[in-house]
């Protein structure tokens, strides 16, 4: 197995009202491929500033972090981006489709962004993908037509629709009642086994952490525990 | 290369139809600013095709020789030899006379024409009501419609002109309008030139002037007439005027109203400017999340940034492509409103270049002033998506910034400069606007901290809590100031520079002022004239000598010495060879004041055979003369010395008789000379039976009605008025649009903050009473910020720019005032709502 996700001595601090707010102290941390990783902490531990960090959507304030070994710190903010574009999936827990356009376009946005291929050979790709997420019915309605678990849906489709080789989930069963959620969490283990990616999920839920073979725990901005399903621990 | 480059495309258009959507409206705040210039310009040019294109029908023929006095034999000569080779030539006589009705009593001050030859030469001329235009017979006069209205008569009735009766044959149409004041004063008979001279009406002193028109269609013709005989005319006061020229004259004056008009028209685009910048504004802060997660999906900055930028201008596009067709319904629909303005029929045209013109103007100002907003994108970042309740980040240097500003303040300053009369005028309006905004916005920011600090604890808790909403975190109190105060201000200043002008022009509200003329009255007929006034109105009355005169040295030079002088020492040549009419008096009149030198009783006497004069500072300076220089003055073929031994300041626009030139009594009273007579008659039926009876007894005195006079300049000011509250109107609307788009902005966060006090247990009304408070105190005081900056803005245009005093009128600021602030708290409460309806729970949790 190779390390897809290395993060060495990641610290964040933010400023509050003024004042330093250490938020994430020293974290250590190497992902293999295919491998699914869950985020566990209360809230304020700091897991989705981790997450931010591990996908590039922030610069920690000390260490670095080594994506399919791609150092971001050596990337601008536009070279992240492009990064991303082509090598990593979001779920959000509030879901964040584009409101103004349909589950189709919601799903083309990241395949325009990376402007690959024919129109049609897109399309095609974020039909089936929609298919695949059970809303073949429901391509042209706009988000707010779509209920909670139906957005969840149509942001599964979009984080694989580049196929990325990473995927990010921050909550993503956050907003949903515990039946959509466990829904929408076999499809993501479903989709994340098919697309061979590697899975790291922020949540604070036990019940999803534990269907996650390696649990890594925070609180206070440090990792307290890094174990995986057969209670091993990891350095 | 981050991302692909159709991206920003393809997102554009995908967003467009909600962006249309949500800020479409906001978008017809440019579309008003672009029809009223597309409006202003198209219908500027128009005029200016359709005079240039007919000035030969304004003139009836392509040269024109005029007069004050009859021509002499050289100007004679020279006409005769152009009929000797040819050319047609016809002569007419101007003056004003009092006509009379015998049928009904009616009597007006009218142009009489006297017509010999063939005039006009171009324009096909129609009689109604019988008649045949050309054909004189003796003793038949033919009329201006106008006529037969404003003295009651028809075909066939007589009419008294001076001493001789006459019929009216027909009414004619089609004929070459004179422009200005003389035809406003009155409508026109025309009779043959032998009649004219049995009337009588052109006696000694009388205004008549006399023009001899010519048909020289071929300009070689016309330009060695004119080298040729120059200064033969230029000696004996004969101006020479082409069709072509005085066309151009014309079109120059209405291209000249037109800009300034036009100015208005520009602050109506800025206003919209303004509307849509805060309308991107507000639109960019409820997608920064989504641009956010775009960034998190792999798009670049750059790229998102052009895909708003995109939307931006395709709105703005819109917006002006919607006011282009609109100002050219606009323009189309003025020829048919304003037709009697003009003396040629306006043929509308579409300026292609003007309206792509207007387009692209409104497109650029659309885009100046989004770009600033458009900017918030580049504080999205990606981590936005995952946590919203971060500090925004510290606002750093951003060079872009500088340059978004510097883009508002050039297409600000450039396209003042491009619309106004001339380039200083227009950067004094963008500075003046530039000043007003800065004004604005620290008022704001003034409000904003003063909120801050100055609400007693011990106000109830809704006042507390709309006077905080003043301050608190992302309020909109500067941007509703700069809306609502700009607003304010253009139309303020719009109403009072109308006000303080349509008062001055209002001669009959000054009070114990003359309000009729009679002139040319001769020496001996002074007494009998005084007599027909009511003894009331006599000792009122001033009695003014007019002595015509001309002058032929300063200084011992003679005129032609004086052209000699080098040109800072040369005297303006029109100031020499004008005809003046000169008058004495013992007092100076209420309406000049003496600025230099002193009057009669206190200046030094002059020489034996000297008499001394009072010039008009604008003709001293004109004439390069001060006080003790000698003018010599020919008075009735008589040479009179003189010396200025004062100079007066003149408040021309009174209606009374001021002169250029007075003469301490004593020197003119031997020379020819008649009188005009200023009477004040409240009673309007007894002007008019003082006018029946001037014509029956003195025939040759003319009378002016200021309520004539005031009829014509009401009918010019109305169509202004209209024009300008047009624009006041475009401007009301923006503003509108302006204030429901920053008002918007702060919906949101609005709408949250009356759910959470209402599941406090908040009642409606108190959240009213909060909404109240805000709105209350935001719509009274920056409406009176910007009406306080409006009174300012006009009495410098009024005074510097109208020389008229200014007054603040209380009326029209209160009104403005009370109506504005009204039209925000409702325009406010309207967009609220929603805050006081919909129950708390689904706002709470956001749906």
């Amino acid at each position: 197995m190779s390390h897809v996700i290395v993060a060495e001595g990641l610290s964040k601090t933010y400023r509050s009202g003024g004042r330093p707010l250490p938020v994430l102290q020293d974290v250590n941390l190497v992902v293999e491929r295919e491998e699914r990783v869950a985020i566990l902490g209360p809230s304020g531990s700091g897991k989705t500033t981790l997450l931010g960090l591990l996908a590039g959507l922030d610069t920690p304030t000390r260490g670095r972090v080594v994506l399919e070994g791609q150092d971001l710190s050596r990337l601008s903010e536009d070279g992240r981006a492009a990064f991303r574009a082509r090598n990593v999936g979001f779920v959000f827990q509030s879901f964040h489709l584009l409101p103004s356009l349909t589950a189709l376009e919601n799903v083309l946005v990241p395949l325009e962004i990376l402007g690959e291929g024919r129109a049609r050979e897109r399309r095609e790709r974020a039909v089936a993908l929609l298919e695949r997420v059970g809303l073949g019915d429901r391509l042209h309605h706009y988000p707010l037509q779509l209920s909670g678990g139906e957005q969840q849906r149509v942001a599964l489709a979009r984080a694989f629709s580049t196929r990325p080789r990473l995927l990010f989930a921050d909550e993503p069963t956050g907003n949903l009642d515990q039946r959509t959620g466990e829904t929408v969490i076999e499809l993501l283990d479903e989709l994340h086994r098919e697309a061979a990616s590697t899975l790291v999920m922020v949540t604070h839920d036990l019940m999803l952490a534990e269907r996650t073979p390696r649990v890594i725990r925070l609180q206070d901005g440090h990792v307290v525990a890094d174990e995986c399903r057969d209670g091993a621990l990891r350095a | 290369m981050s991302t692909a480059p159709r991206f920003p495309f393809q997102l554009a258009a995908w967003e467009s139809r909600h962006t249309l959507r949500r800020v479409g409206v906001y978008m017809l705040s440019i579309s008003l600013g672009v029809a009223a210039l597309v409006a202003i310009r198209s219908f500027r040019e128009d005029v200016s095709r359709s005079i240039a294109a007919e000035s030969r029908l304004l003139m009836g023929a392509d040269v024109r020789l005029s007069s004050r006095r009859p021509f002499p034999d050289s100007v004679r000569q020279v006409v005769d030899s152009l009929a000797e080779a040819g050319h047609e030539h016809a002569r007419l006589v101007a003056a004003a006379s009092m006509v009379l009705a015998p049928a009904n009593g009616n009597v007006r001050l009218l142009q009489v024409r006297g017509v010999e030859g063939g005039w006009p030469f171009y324009g096909a001329v129609r009689t109604t009501a019988g008649g045949a235009w050309g054909g004189w017979r003796e003793g038949e006069v033919m009329v201006d419609p106008a006529v037969l209205t404003q003295l009651q008569v028809a075909p066939g009735d007589s009419l008294r002109l001076g001493e001789r009766s006459f019929r009216i044959a027909g009414a004619v149409e089609g004929l070459p309008t004179e422009l200005g004041f003389q035809t406003a004063v009155g409508p026109r008979v025309f009779l043959a030139m032998a009649d004219l001279d049995a009337t009588g009406i052109l006696g000694f002193g009388s205004l008549a002037q006399h023009e001899i028109f010519l048909r020289l269609p071929e300009a070689a013709d016309r330009v060695e007439l004119e080298a040729r005989y120059r200064d033969r005319f230029r000696a004996t006061q004969t101006r020479f005027d082409t069709a072509q020229e005085e066309a151009a004259d014309l079109t120059d004056a209405v291209a000249f109203l037109g800009r300034y008009i036009g100015l208005v028209g520009l602050a109506a685009l800025l206003l919209g400017g303004i509307g849509v910048g805060s309308a991107i504004h507000v639109f960019m802060r409820e997608r920064l999340t989504e641009v956010a997660v775009l960034r998190c999906l792999g798009a670049g900055q750059r790229g998102v940034f052009l895909a708003y930028l995109l939307q931006a201008a395709a709105l703005g596009l819109l917006g002006a492509l919607v006011g282009a067709a609109a100002g050219v319904v606009i323009q189309f629909g003025l020829p048919g409103t304003l037709a009697a303005a003009f003396p040629v029929r306006i043929e509308p045209r579409i300026a292609w270049t003007t309206v792509l013109g207007g387009i692209g103007v409104g497109v650029w100002v659309a885009l100046a002033f989004a770009l600033l907003p458009l900017l918030t994108i580049r504080d999205a970042t990606p981590l936005r998506a995952l946590r919203h309740a971060l500090e925004p980040p510290a606002r750093r240097w951003d060079p872009w910034r500088v340059v978004a500003v510097a883009a508002v303040v050039v297409t600000v300053a450039a396209l003042a400069v491009l619309e106004a009369p001339s380039p200083p005028e227009g950067l004094a309006f963008a500075a003046g606007l530039g000043i007003t905004l800065a004004l604005l916005w620290l008022f704001g920011a003034g409000l904003s901290s003063l909120a801050r600090r100055g609400v007693p604890a011990r106000a109830p808790f809704p006042l507390r809590q709309g006077i905080a909403n003043l301050f608190r975190p992302q309020n909109q109190t500067v941007p509703v100031t700069l809306a609502l105060g700009f607003g304010a201000f253009v139309i303020g200043t719009i109403l009072l520079v109308r006000g303080n002008v349509s008062r001055e022009l209002d001669f009959q509200a000054l009070e114990g002022q003359p309000n009729l003329i009679l002139f040319d009255i001769q020496t001996d007929q002074r007494e009998g004239v005084l007599d027909l006034l009511p003894p009331a109105s006599r000792s009122q009355t001033q009695l003014t000598s007019l002595v015509p005169s001309r002058l032929t040295a300063i200084n011992g030079l003679n005129r032609a010495q004086l052209q000699e002088l080098p040109p800072e020492r040369r005297p303006r040549g029109w100031a020499v060879r004008r005809e003046y009419r000169h008058t004495f008096r013992w007092e100076t009149t209420p309406s000049e004041r003496v600025v230099a030198g002193q009057w009669w009783n206190e200046a030094p006497p002059a020489p034996e055979g000297v008499a001394r004069i009072s010039l008009e500072e604008d003709l001293a300076e004109e004439l390069r003369v001060g006080l003790g220089d000698r003018i010599t003055w020919d008075v009735g073929g008589v040479p009179v010395e003189t010396r200025v031994t004062s100079i007066r300041a003149v408040d021309w626009r009174r209606f009374e008789t001021n002169f250029y030139v007075v003469f301490e009594p004593g020197a003119l009273d031997e020379a020819p000379s008649s009188w005009v007579l200023l009477a004040r008659m409240e009673d309007p039926g007894q002007r008019a039976r003082l006018q029946r009876t001037l014509v029956e007894r003195y025939p040759n005195v003319s009378a002016l009605d200021a309520t004539r006079v005031q009829e014509a300049v009401d009918a010019i000011l109305a169509r202004v008025n209209q024009a300008i509250g047009v624009l006041a109107g475009f401007a009301a609307v923006a503003g509108l649009l302006v204030l429901a788009g920053a008002l918007a902005s702060s919906r949101h966060q609005r709408v949250l903050e009356g759910a959470l006090l209402r599941t406090l247990g908040g009642r409606r009304r108190q959240i009213l009473a909060v909404l109240l408070s805000e709105y209350l105190a935001l719509a009274t005081l920056a409406t009176l910020a910007g009406l306080l900056l409006a009174i300012g803005a006009s009495s410098v245009l009024v005074t510097r720019g109208f020389g008229f005093p200014f007054r603040a009128d209380l009326d029209t600021v209160a009104g403005v005032w009370l109506v504005v602030s009204a039209l925000t708290l409702a325009t406010g409460l309207l967009g609220s709502r929603d805050l006081l309806r919909r129950p708390p729970l689904p706002v709470l949790r956001g749906e």
